[in-house]
């Protein structure tokens, strides 16, 4: 398999305020008042735009970062301090420790190895609602995984625009 | 000194990071599930918050009223509707305002105990949190608006939940859907007393603690029994769906379905009892006060 890892650009360094924005429009998005289906099939924004810096610019996203978001996510979502914040931690992990794997792959080739940090997310964000006594949910809670991997490109490719080197056609 | 030098320093590694923020979340989690401490801090970071949720519910607000442009050509109709609607509730309301006193006189001649006033504040459902373990909506009214923890959310129709966490500009209800969340009811058509508990799904209740022989019937309007202290007594809460009788368990199986709009509506009513309630012996929280009336609940009356 040819990687095109030795055509990519080097990117521009991200801007602090870039991030945070970025974050907070990330958490707007899950706070739109959707209903039924788009409800269910409505990705993780927070957890997504966390991935694509944590794995792109691990030195300027702190875990701290994460667990503040996650804090948010869980006042806004009136679950137990704590859970969202684990889960984002988890998240940043992965990203902090694979990073240097990741980036040799296209945003496409990305995706289906995105879909499995998300769904072990999910997955902790399931299990502490369940120690701490929630019901069961039923097999369609993980759709946001599914739907986060699948726009995951498309997210990439946004967050990356304003990092992209600028080339001067008169260079040379 | 430094062994490092500074441009490749990269702070501790990432599962130190990982493992110290777990714990931190976890630490968390358990405080808030336990010991529900952290009210203070859920309000200021909700405070935070509440710009980016105002700024999120604008399109749904656009929506709304994009929609009711379009229901204004139906208003003639509507206000003629509502009119008539109006003149037949006044008569009853009439009617009431004299069962009321004759109500009241009554009382105060066998020597029972006033009966509460309610009190009603509009509030709209700003919005649904997208957690799927627990049945929560958020109202737009707050403790600003007088709003307590232990109020209840009536639509047009019934109950729809109980308030268990007041912001300032926000408060949030739990459905009575909700897996922790139960509610004294009687039959309406007996007075059979029992408790009516969300099964964690859309539109399912669940009567749990009823034994196999109690005199209940599919269709049954189970309302609320005023027990408790909570609720105010009558309102209509859930309609006997199916009962199942296992002889394998001691208690039937019996399912409800809400009868209020409990995920459809906008507009919710917060009622509040004017006369306070008396303090329980030990502490507990609001939610948990209503499973004091369980013994009795159990206790079916033969018919």
């Amino acid at each position: 398999m040819p990687h095109d890892y030795f055509n990519q650009e080097l990117p521009l360094e991200a801007k602090r305020s870039f991030i945070f924005l970025s974050l907070l429009l990330a958490l707007l998005f899950n706070l739109l008042p959707l209903q039924g289906i788009m409800l269910l099939l409505r990705p993780d924004f927070v957890s997504i735009t966390l991935l694509y810096w944590s794995i792109h610019y691990p030195q300027r996203i702190g875990m701290s970062l994460a667990f503040m978001a996650g804090l948010a996510m869980d006042v806004s979502n009136s679950s137990m301090l704590g859970q969202h914040a684990l889960a984002y931690c988890v998240i940043t992990f992965f990203g902090m420790i694979l990073h240097r794997r990741l980036r040799l792959f296209n945003s496409f080739q990305q995706a289906p190895q995105i879909f499995w940090i998300l769904l072990i997310a999910q997955f902790a964000i399931f299990l502490t609602g369940l120690l701490g006594g929630s019901y069961f949910p039923t097999w369609y809670y993980f759709f946001p995984s599914v739907t986060g991997a699948l726009l995951w490109p498309v997210i990439s490719f946004l967050l990356g625009i304003p990092q992209k080197p600028k080339s001067d056609p008169n260079e040379l | 000194m430094e062994t490092v030098p500074r441009f490749f320093r990269a702070g501790p590694s990432p599962q130190v990071r990982l493992f110290f923020f777990a714990l931190l979340s976890i630490l968390l989690m358990v405080m808030d599930a336990r010991f529900s401490s952290f009210a203070g801090m859920r309000q200021t970071v909700g405070m935070i918050l509440y710009p980016l949720q105002r700024l999120a519910y604008i399109p749904a607000t656009l929506f709304d009223q994009a929609e009711e442009l379009i229901n204004d050509f139906h208003l003639t109709k509507e206000i003629a509707n509502l009119r008539q609607q109006y003149f037949l509730n006044q008569q009853k309301l009439f009617r009431l305002q004299i069962l009321e006193e004759e109500n009241a006189q009554l009382r105060k001649l066998l020597g029972a105990a006033q009966q509460a006033e309610i009190k009603a504040i509009m509030a709209e459902i700003l919005y649904v949190p997208r957690d799927p373990f627990n049945r929560k909506v958020i109202l737009n009214k707050g403790s600003s608006s007088e709003i307590k923890a232990g109020q209840v959310v009536v639509d047009d129709q019934g109950v729809i939940g109980q308030i268990t966490q007041v912001h300032p500009f926000l408060s949030e209800v739990t459905l009575i859907t909700d897996k922790g969340h139960s509610v004294p009811v009687q039959v309406a058509r007996n007075g059979l007393r029992s408790i009516i508990s969300g099964a964690g799904k859309n539109n399912e209740l669940e009567l749990r603690y009823l034994s196999v022989n109690a005199d209940i019937e599919q269709g049954d309007l189970l309302v609320t029994s005023g027990i408790g202290g909570l609720y105010p007594p009558g309102l209509p809460v859930a309609r006997v769906e199916n009962i199942e009788h296992d002889p394998s368990r001691d208690f039937a199986v019996i399912m409800c379905t809400p009868i209020a709009g409990v995920n459809r509506n906008r507009q919710v009513l917060i009622l509040s009892l004017s006369a306070p309630i008396p303090e329980h012996p030990e502490e507990e929280s609001p939610e948990e006060a209503p499973k004091h009336t369980t013994q009795q609940g159990r206790r079916s009356r033969a018919p």
